[in-house]
């Protein structure tokens, strides 16, 4: 391994490949900020230049660097503008946008700054260590399972439910479930729910309900509510500082997500949107009492989790990748596509055949981390600004942001039509304090439990994998244990109340 | 009505450039521009190719200029229905499809189909191909056949695609061919072909019914085994893979793309459009993008063209009726 690392430093560190590090870093960051342009599209649109440079070491090193820098890049609007462009950082606009309202929002960037930072580096530790045994750990989950882990990640749904009551939470996550079978699902032939409309074929794009439940009411929010922006407004910037006492809070969280995250990336059918998801679910379920009421509202502990456990599931998604050839996600497919047309073979082979290609990648992902948390902490104050530019800029700023994220990939206009009619149902259903994170969740999730639950169906011809594979019964108790320890809980404690206020 | 205007002048503007640019080209230059309509989103396989396309015949100098336009939605079924409402002041586009425009059209997803458009030709293509795991103990179809006689139930074959789409048809055109019964054969759909590959390495499906150059970059990884390929004879890129019919089962299968253009084409027009694919075969250019991409050349313009849709459809077609998705 030393040897191997050897190889890695001195192909990673040509002046070549460190400004491909850089080069890569910037471009994905600056255009990961605009919703609409993930990583898969950014790493798309920059695979032709990654061609020409020919040197499958650089190519891999500039194109992991967009990645980075656009992931990082992501839950910059996810923050500021409540604008979550990939469904990974949708967990981190939940309490890093209530931060950026309170004026914190140079702290919020810092923090999620540095918990990618961590996330990702602890990541790429784990991966140089563990990746070739990891390789069979990807192949344990089959459908079952997979089934099985989104039922977790529903169970865990009161931990979104933010400032709203459990039930309306419950209710937005049915219709979240409801909205993700409009469509033809990956199980049928026929379009479901579509009412004859071929724009609705393909079911709703991810980017505009996204746009719809958190950007387009937040607008529309500031112009109903003048209060509500001067409250923005006010808040100083230049409190970027974290101190010691947080610093000691988010430490052990950015310690257990970066391994839980990193764990959940390995699996080829979970990724990122998965870890961060359940990443803010069990450090909010493990949080004292005093700090789970914070969470919804500007927790750092609730910023730190998912923003670490997206960056560390990143990178466990180069192990089936790397060792397996198994891309498990959109954009690893996409890098697996780059690297077939480098006339480089990602499988088990790889570490022997070519293993400067491998640590090359290892090496450039520490590069990039470091070079992504030196790039942007001296940015953060002037990226900040953003929040406090007059409101009547502002918001036409914010609508145009919308509006172009979900219109960019597609280019597809019905889309439009669709954002704003979903958006004025979001304001109203925001108005009634029904909250709107519990129905992306469910919409993101529901395509998933419904194609594995199908799948496990068929394999097993009916719902026999429950007792036959122990793993899924474990996950499923685990999801058991998740909706009733809390109300368990939350019971006892009334009770307590109740029988104090009597003994007075 | 102001979006379509404003569609208009693109193109007009784009046009304009097209017209600017022709007098710099060289002199074996057959068309001005083409407009490519490409049905999906950025960054999939119709993208690829109808990009990919344009940067060949442009770069050979067969073409002034190519502009793209992506218009998703319903599959790819909008832009066959803009292309034929807007027949007439679309003579300059060509819309990229390969094989859903048949078996979407089949089922009806699709209200319209290839003979609706003007036929140009089809470019490229990939044979299908059916792995199985490296460490499994099936080494050809005769192995397969013999599992799936034992335990039809337990070997359960993957795909990318749908039950009723591209991968689950051709292990359903294997099977039938080799005289079993299609409609017992377990076929299981993933949304990816990654996710199928998983599936195959992690043993929950026995065999993945995929495209074949997936396949021999997986084989290359030495992680499967190729144990049938839908190809007439044994393909250069991977001489190891026995075809489906040296083992005795008769059937070939071709997944397609090419290119289609708007009903009522003037007759010259088609001639250029044809003219122009035919000519790219022999550039430079052109072998660097279908290298990069592992494509294969598979060439059939105009009336061969129609006729290899039209044998597609019937097979397909008798196969989905078999198969009760029709």
């Amino acid at each position: 391994m030393i040897e191997g690392l050897l190889i890695g430093l001195s192909a990673a560190f040509s002046i070549q490949n460190l400004l491909m590090v850089i080069a890569g870093c910037l471009i994905g960051t600056f255009i990961g900020m605009l919703p609409g342009l993930g990583p898969m599209s950014i790493i798309a649109i920059m695979i032709p230049v990654a061609i020409t440079i020919g040197d499958p070491s650089a190519a891999i090193i500039l194109l992991a660097g967009v990645y980075y820098g656009a992931i990082f890049g992501g839950s910059t609007s996810s923050i500021l503008l409540n604008a979550p462009g990939v469904a990974g950082t949708v967990a981190s606009s939940f309490d890093g946008y209530p931060m950026a309202r309170k004026g914190q929002a140079g702290k919020a960037l810092t923090i999620a700054a540095i918990a990618s930072f961590a996330g990702g580096s602890i990541g790429a530790l784990l991966l140089m260590i563990f990746a070739p045994m990891l390789s069979t750990v990807a192949l344990l989950f089959h459908s079952a399972e997979y089934f099985a882990l989104m039922v977790v990640g529903l169970s865990a749904i009161a931990a979104f439910a933010g400032t709203g009551n459990v039930a309306k939470a419950v209710l937005m996550t049915l219709v979240g479930l409801v909205m993700a079978t409009v469509g033809e699902g990956a199980l049928f032939n026929m379009p479901r729910f579509t009412m004859g409309l071929m724009d609705l074929q393909s079911g709703f794009s991810f980017i505009t309900l996204a746009m719809a439940m958190f950007a387009l009411p937040e607008a529309l929010f500031l112009v109903l509510n003048p209060a509500r922006s001067a409250q923005g407004a006010s808040g100083k910037i230049e409190n970027l500082r974290i101190t010691r006492e947080e610093g000691r809070k988010i430490a052990p969280v950015i310690g257990r997500q970066s391994i839980q995250g990193f764990f959940i990336g390995v699996l080829p059918g979970a990724g990122a949107t998965i870890a961060s998801f359940l990443g803010y679910a069990v450090e909010r379920n493990i949080a004292s009492k005093e700090e789970q009421e914070e969470f919804g509202k500007g927790a750092i502990k609730g910023l730190a989790a998912p923003e670490t456990a997206n960056n560390a599931a990143c990178t466990g998604s180069f192990v089936p990748l790397l060792t397996l050839g198994i891309p498990g996600s959109g954009t690893t497919a996409i890098l697996l596509g780059a690297l077939i047309a480098l006339n480089v073979t990602p499988g088990p082979r790889l570490m022997i055949d070519e293993p400067q290609i491998f640590w090359a990648v290892i090496i450039s992902m520490y590069i990039g981390n470091l070079v992504l948390l030196i790039l942007n902490l001296p940015l953060i104050p002037y990226i900040a600004k953003v929040l406090s530019i007059p409101r009547n800029y502002l918001i036409p700023f914010i609508l145009f942001f919308t509006l172009m994220g979900s219109y960019i990939g597609q280019n597809n206009a019905t889309e439009l039509l669709l954002l704003v009619g979903m958006g004025i149902c979001a304001t109203v259903l925001k108005f009634a304090d029904y909250p709107l994170a519990p129905l992306l969740i469910g919409f993101i999730l529901g395509g998933m439990l419904e194609d594995n639950f199908a799948r496990s169906m068929q394999l097993y011809d009916g719902v026999g994998f429950v007792i036959d594979r122990p793993m899924t019964l474990g996950l499923l108790v685990i999801a058991a244990l998740l909706v009733i320890v809390p109300s368990y809980r939350a019971r006892r404690a009334k009770a307590r109340k109740e029988g104090v206020a009597e003994g007075d | 009505m102001t979006f379509v205007l404003g569609r208009r002048a693109l193109l007009a503007a784009a046009a304009a450039f097209a017209m600017a640019g022709s007098a710099s080209a060289g002199g074996h230059q057959v068309l001005d521009s083409i407009h490519f309509l490409i049905p999906g989103g950025a960054g999939g396989g119709w993208d690829g190719t109808a990009r990919g396309t344009g940067e060949a015949l442009t770069g050979a100098g067969l073409v002034g200029n190519a502009s793209y336009e992506n218009m998703s939605g319903g599959g790819g079924g909008k832009a066959i229905g803009y292309l034929i409402e807007n027949a007439d002041s679309n003579h300059g586009t060509l819309m990229v499809n390969s094989t859903p425009i048949v078996i979407r059209s089949l089922t009806g997803v699709f209200p319209h189909n290839f003979r609706d458009l003007t036929l140009v030709s089809g470019t490229i293509g990939d044979y299908a191909a059916l792995v199985v795991n490296k460490d499994s103990p099936i080494n050809s179809m005769a192995d397969l056949l013999a599992a799936y006689d034992a335990d039809a139930s337990a070997t359960a074959i993957g795909g990318g695609s749908v039950p009723g789409g591209m991968d689950h048809l051709v292990a359903a055109m294997v099977m039938e061919a080799a005289g079993k019964d299609a409609l017992n054969v377990k076929y299981i759909p993933y949304d990816a072909g990654g996710k199928a590959m998983a599936a195959l390495l992690s043993g929950e499906i026995k065999a993945l019914s995929t495209g074949f150059s997936e396949a021999v970059a997986l084989a290359d990884a030495g992680e499967v085994k190729i144990i049938g390929v839908t190809a007439d004879e044994r393909v250069d890129a991977y001489g190891d893979a026995p075809t489906m019919k040296e083992q005795g089962i008769d059937t070939t299968f071709v997944n397609w793309r090419g290119f289609f253009a708007a009903p009522g084409l003037p007759e010259d027009k088609l001639t250029m459009y044809q003219d122009a694919i035919e000519k790219m075969y022999a550039t430079p250019e052109w072998e660097a993008v279908r290298a990069r991409n592992g494509w294969v050349n598979i060439h059939n313009s105009g009336d061969d063209f129609k006729a290899f849709l039209e044998g597609q459809e019937k097979v397909i077609g008798d196969l989905m009726k078999k198969l009760g998705f029709l």
